[in-house]
C-alpha cells in the first residue's frame, strides 16, 4: 500500500524542498519536528498504557463468558432447563450413561463490543458446550443439525471409526440427526469439533468445544478448588485468513474488565484448550506466579512447571497453581500481537473469607 | 372534439402555466416512483432479504497531537456504517468519536484514539465494523501535525512565499530583457512560454485524476476534475471577454497583452494554489525530508512562470517603455499569493477532495490561457504555419525541456 496516497511523489519531494529550505532558514522547527518529542514524557499519554483494549461491553445475557468458565454439562442453566441438554443415568456397573442434546445452529454472535461474527455454534455458543464424563462412563451425544450446511461432531479420544464424525459419510445433513456413542476414555483434557470440509472454516467459524474426561476413582473433592474452561480461539472477521480477534472464550479482552475471581491459597486447575486457526501457535502466560502442566491431561504426573506454555492448534493442557498473594495476575498470550488483539485477562485474587 | 381555437394564440399566461404544468408533471411522477421504491424495496425481491450491507469507510484528515490520534472518518457506502472499535497496530485501542460512531450514507465523525505513537515511525489504523469489516489507513511517517496557531499560520505564509511569490516574483524582473528582443525573440519567447504552459498542464492534469482516484468514491473524483476544468476555461473565456468589452470602451483598439498576462497570472495563481494545498498537507501529514537540490530544481521550476506571466505584456510596450511598477506587482501576487491561502487550506483542513478541484481549476485555466496565447501570437497567421517557425519551435522546445528537467531535479 502507497503510504502516502494522497500525495503523488513530485509534489511530496516538492514538500520535502520546502521542508529542507525553511529548515536551512532556521523558521520551522515546529513543524519538522526535530527538536521536540511529540509525547512529552508523563504528560496527558502518560496513562496510555491504560488505553489498550477493547471499547464497550458485549451484551452477556446471550452469552457470558465468566458463566462459561465454570460451566460443565450445563450446569450454567437451571435444573429444568438443563435436563432439556443432559441427562445422567447410573449404570448396573456403577458408572453412568451421560446423554448430551447437542444442535448445530447458525447464529451471529458478539467477539468484541459491537462486532458480530457471523458464526456456526454449537448450542448456540462458542465455544461450544462444555461436556465432561468420568473414565468409564458411556456418553452418548443426540446431534442435530440446524444449520444451512452440513456439520458433524468430530470427538477426540477412544471410540469406534463409525463414530468419528470426519468421513464423507459421516457429514450431518442440514435438518437430519445422528447419534454419537462412546466409552470416555482415556482420562484427560480432549476436545470436540466439526470435522465437515473445508475444515478451517468449519472450525474457525465457531463449531469446536471441550470434552473432559475426569479419572476413575479417587477424583479431587470438587468443592476444594477452582476449576476454569478456557479455550483460546481467535476470529477472521474480513475473511482475510489472518484472525482480527483473540480470546479466551471467544470475547476479546472481556476479563481485562471482568477480572476472573479466585481465592489466595485455594488451588485452581485450568483446562487450556488451543483452537487457534490461521496462527500455527498459541501460548498461555501468567503473570507473577507458576503452574504445574499436565499435558492433554492424561497422567497425573506433572511434566513441567513454567509460566508460559506454548500449544500448537488443537492442543491441551491443564494447568495447576495456587494463588499466594491477593491482588490482579495478569495472563495472556505471550504472542504481544494476539494478547493486544484480545487475548489478554485478569485473575483477581482474593483472602478467603473476604470473597463476597 | 372540438378543435380548441385559442391554442395558438393562447394569451402568455396560460401558457406559463401549462409550461409549468408540463416541467413538474415528469417530476411529480418520479417523486411518486421514489417513494413507491423506498416502500417495496425491489432490491430486496432480487437479493433477498438478509444480504450484507455494502460497507464503505473513508479516512480522510489524520491528526498527530499530544493527546495521540484524531481520524476523520466517512461513511462513503451507501449503507450505514458502526465503527465498532478501532486497532492501532495490531492492538485494540480505546477511542471516543465526536459525532456517534454509526454513520448513515455520507456520514462523517472524528474519532479521538490516545494511543502513544512514536516520532518517526509508521503506525497502521484499522477500524472495525459491526459486521466485522476492516478499513485500513497508514500512517507513513509520524510526525506532529502543525496546529493552527500564529506561528504555524506564519510558517506556512513563509512556505507559500518561498514557493510561489519569491520565484514568480524574480521570473517577472525578465521584463526588461523581454522588452528589447526583436520580433524572432519575442516569437522564442512566448513559444518558450507556451512550452512552460503545456507542460503544466500535462503535469497539473495528471496529478489531479491521480489524486482524483484516491478520493472517496461518492465525490465522483474524475468527473470532478474534468468539469472542474471545463469550467474555469470557459470562466476565464468569459472574464477576458468581459474585461476586453470594457476596456474597448475606454481605449478603441487597445491591445490585449495586459489582458493575456492577467490571465495567465490567473490561470498560474489557480495552479499555485492546488500546489500550495499539496505542499501544506505533506506537512501536515509529516511527509518532509532534507536535501538542498531539491529547493534548486523547486525555485527555478517556479521562476519560470514569472517569465510567462511578463512576455505576452512585452507587446504593448516597446523596448524603451515599461509598465508601471504596481502592475507587475499586481500580477506577481495574482500567480503567487494563492500558494500561501493554499498552504494554509491543506496543512490546517486538509483533504484530497480540494486539491482534486484546484488543480483541476488551473488545469482548465491553464488550457484557456494558452489557447489565447497561441491564437494572439499568431497574429492572423495560421497556427500550424506558426508552430512551424524556428524560434517558435526552439522556445516551444526550450519550454518544454526546462520545465523537464528542472521537474527531474524535483523528482
Amino acid at each position: 500500500m502507497n503510504p502516502f496516497p494522497l500525495l503523488s511523489r513530485r509534489s511530496w519531494l516538492q514538500a520535502a524542498g520546502v521542508g529542507s529550505l525553511l529548515a536551512g532558514a532556521g523558521a520551522v522547527t515546529r513543524l519538522s519536528g526535530q527538536h521536540q518529542s511529540p509525547v512529552p514524557d508523563g504528560h496527558v499519554l502518560g496513562h496510555a498504557g491504560h488505553a489498550l483494549g477493547t471499547v464497550g461491553e458485549v451484551d452477556t445475557s446471550v452469552f457470558d463468558p465468566t458463566a462459561f468458565l465454570t460451566s460443565f454439562n450445563f450446569s450454567h442453566l437451571p435444573p429444568d432447563e438443563r435436563v432439556r441438554y443432559y441427562r445422567e443415568t447410573p449404570r448396573p456397573d456403577g458408572t453412568l450413561l451421560r446423554e448430551y442434546e447437542i444442535f448445530a445452529v447458525d447464529r451471529e454472535i458478539e467477539i468484541a463490543p459491537g462486532v458480530f461474527f457471523p458464526a456456526w455454534t454449537y448450542n448456540g455458543q462458542v465455544p461450544g458446550p462444555t461436556i465432561r464424563a468420568t473414565e468409564g462412563d458411556l456418553v452418548r451425544v443426540h446431534f442435530v443439525n440446524q444449520g444451512a450446511h452440513p456439520h458433524t461432531i468430530h470427538f477426540h479420544g477412544w471410540h469406534h471409526p463409525d463414530m468419528d464424525g470426519s468421513l464423507p459419510q459421516h457429514q450431518v445433513l442440514p435438518g437430519q440427526d445422528f447419534t454419537y456413542e462412546f466409552v470416555a476414555d482415556p482420562f484427560g483434557l480432549h476436545l470436540y469439533h466439526c470435522h465437515a470440509v473445508p475444515l478451517k472454516r468449519h472450525i474457525h467459524k465457531g463449531l469446536y468445544g471441550t470434552f473432559i474426561v475426569d479419572p476413575k476413582g479417587d477424583g479431587p473433592d470438587p468443592s476444594a478448588l477452582d476449576e476454569f474452561v478456557m479455550v483460546m480461539n481467535a476470529f477472521d472477521t474480513n475473511f482475510d485468513n489472518e484472525n482480527e480477534v483473540y480470546a479466551v472464550n471467544t470475547v476479546a479482552h472481556y476479563h481485562m474488565h471482568h477480572p476472573i475471581r479466585v481465592t489466595v491459597g485455594k488451588p485452581v486447575r485450568i483446562y487450556l484448550v488451543n483452537v487457534t486457526e490461521f496462527d500455527l501457535l498459541n501460548s498461555f502466560h501468567l503473570h507473577g506466579m507458576f503452574f504445574d502442566v499436565y499435558r492433554t491431561g492424561t497422567s497425573r504426573t506433572t511434566t513441567e512447571r513454567t509460566d508460559t506454555l506454548m500449544l500448537c492448534q488443537g492442543e491441551r493442557a491443564i494447568l495447576e497453581t495456587t494463588f499466594r498473594y491477593p491482588g490482579d495476575f495478569m495472563f495472556h498470550a505471550h504472542q504481544s500481537e494476539f494478547a493486544e488483539l484480545g487475548w489478554m485477562g485478569l485473575f483477581r485474587a482474593v483472602e478467603a473469607g473476604r470473597d463476597t | 372534439m372540438t378543435p380548441d381555437v385559442g391554442t395558438a394564440a393562447a394569451p402568455a399566461r396560460g401558457g406559463a402555466v401549462r409550461t409549468w404544468a408540463l416541467a413538474l408533471i415528469p417530476l411529480l411522477l418520479l417523486s411518486g416512483l421514489l417513494v413507491w421504491i423506498a416502500r417495496s424495496g425491489p432490491a430486496d425481491a432480487v437479493l433477498g432479504t438478509g444480504y450484507p450491507p455494502v460497507e464503505r469507510l473513508a479516512i480522510g484528515r489524520v491528526v498527530l497531537g499530544d493527546t495521540g490520534i484524531t481520524v476523520d472518518v466517512l461513511n462513503d457506502g451507501p449503507d450505514p456504517v458502526t465503527i465498532a472499535q478501532v486497532i492501532v497496530d495490531d492492538a485494540y485501542w480505546n477511542f471516543s468519536a465526536t459525532n456517534g460512531t454509526t454513520l448513515p450514507h455520507l456520514g462523517q465523525t472524528r474519532l479521538q484514539i490516545p494511543y502513544p505513537w512514536v516520532h518517526g515511525e509508521t503506525h497502521v489504523l484499522r477500524l472495525v465494523t459491526s459486521t466485522g469489516v476492516t478499513f485500513d489507513h497508514t500512517i507513513g511517517v509520524a510526525v506532529p501535525t502543525p496546529k493552527p496557531d500564529l506561528a504555524a499560520v506564519g510558517t506556512f505564509a513563509l512556505i507559500g512565499l518561498y514557493v510561489g511569490v519569491v520565484p514568480v516574483a524574480i521570473g517577472l524582473l525578465w521584463f526588461p530583457l523581454v522588452g528589447r528582443l526583436g520580433r524572432r525573440g519575442l516569437d522564442f519567447v512566448l513559444a518558450l512560454t507556451i512550452g512552460l504552459l503545456l507542460f503544466l498542464l500535462v503535469d497539473a492534469g495528471a496529478e489531479s485524476l491521480e489524486i482524483a482516484a484516491t478520493i472517496p468514491g461518492s465525490f465522483q473524483g474524475t468527473a470532478l476534475a474534468v468539469f472542474a476544468a471545463g469550467a474555469a476555461f470557459l470562466g476565464l473565456e468569459a472574464f477576458g471577454a468581459w474585461l476586453q468589452g470594457r476596456r474597448r470602451d475606454l481605449r478603441a483598439g487597445g491591445a490585449s497583452g495586459w489582458l493575456l498576462a492577467l490571465l495567465v497570472a490567473i490561470g498560474i495563481g489557480l495552479h499555485n494554489f492546488g500546489e500550495g494545498l499539496a505542499i501544506g498537507s505533506a506537512f501536515a501529514l509529516g511527509e518532509a525530508a532534507l536535501g538542498s537540490l531539491l529547493i534548486v530544481g523547486f525555485t527555478l521550476h517556479n521562476t519560470t512562470e514569472g517569465l510567462a506571466i511578463v512576455a505576452p505584456l512585452s507587446r504593448d510596450y516597446g523596448p524603451s517603455a515599461r509598465p508601471p511598477i504596481a502592475t507587475l506587482v499586481w500580477l506577481g501576487l495574482i500567480g503567487g499569493l494563492p500558494t500561501i491561502a493554499g498552504a494554509w487550506l491543506g496543512g490546517f483542513v486538509y483533504s484530497p477532495v480540494w486539491s482534486v478541484l484546484f488543480l483541476a481549476l488551473g488545469v482548465g485555466a491553464i488550457a484557456q490561457v494558452t489557447v489565447q496565447i497561441l491564437s494572439q501570437v499568431a497574429e492572423g497567421r495560421p497556427i500550424r504555419r506558426y508552430l512551424a517557425e524556428g524560434p517558435v519551435v526552439a522556445g516551444l522546445a526550450a519550454g518544454v525541456g526546462v520545465m523537464y528537467v528542472t521537474g527531474m531535479l524535483i523528482g
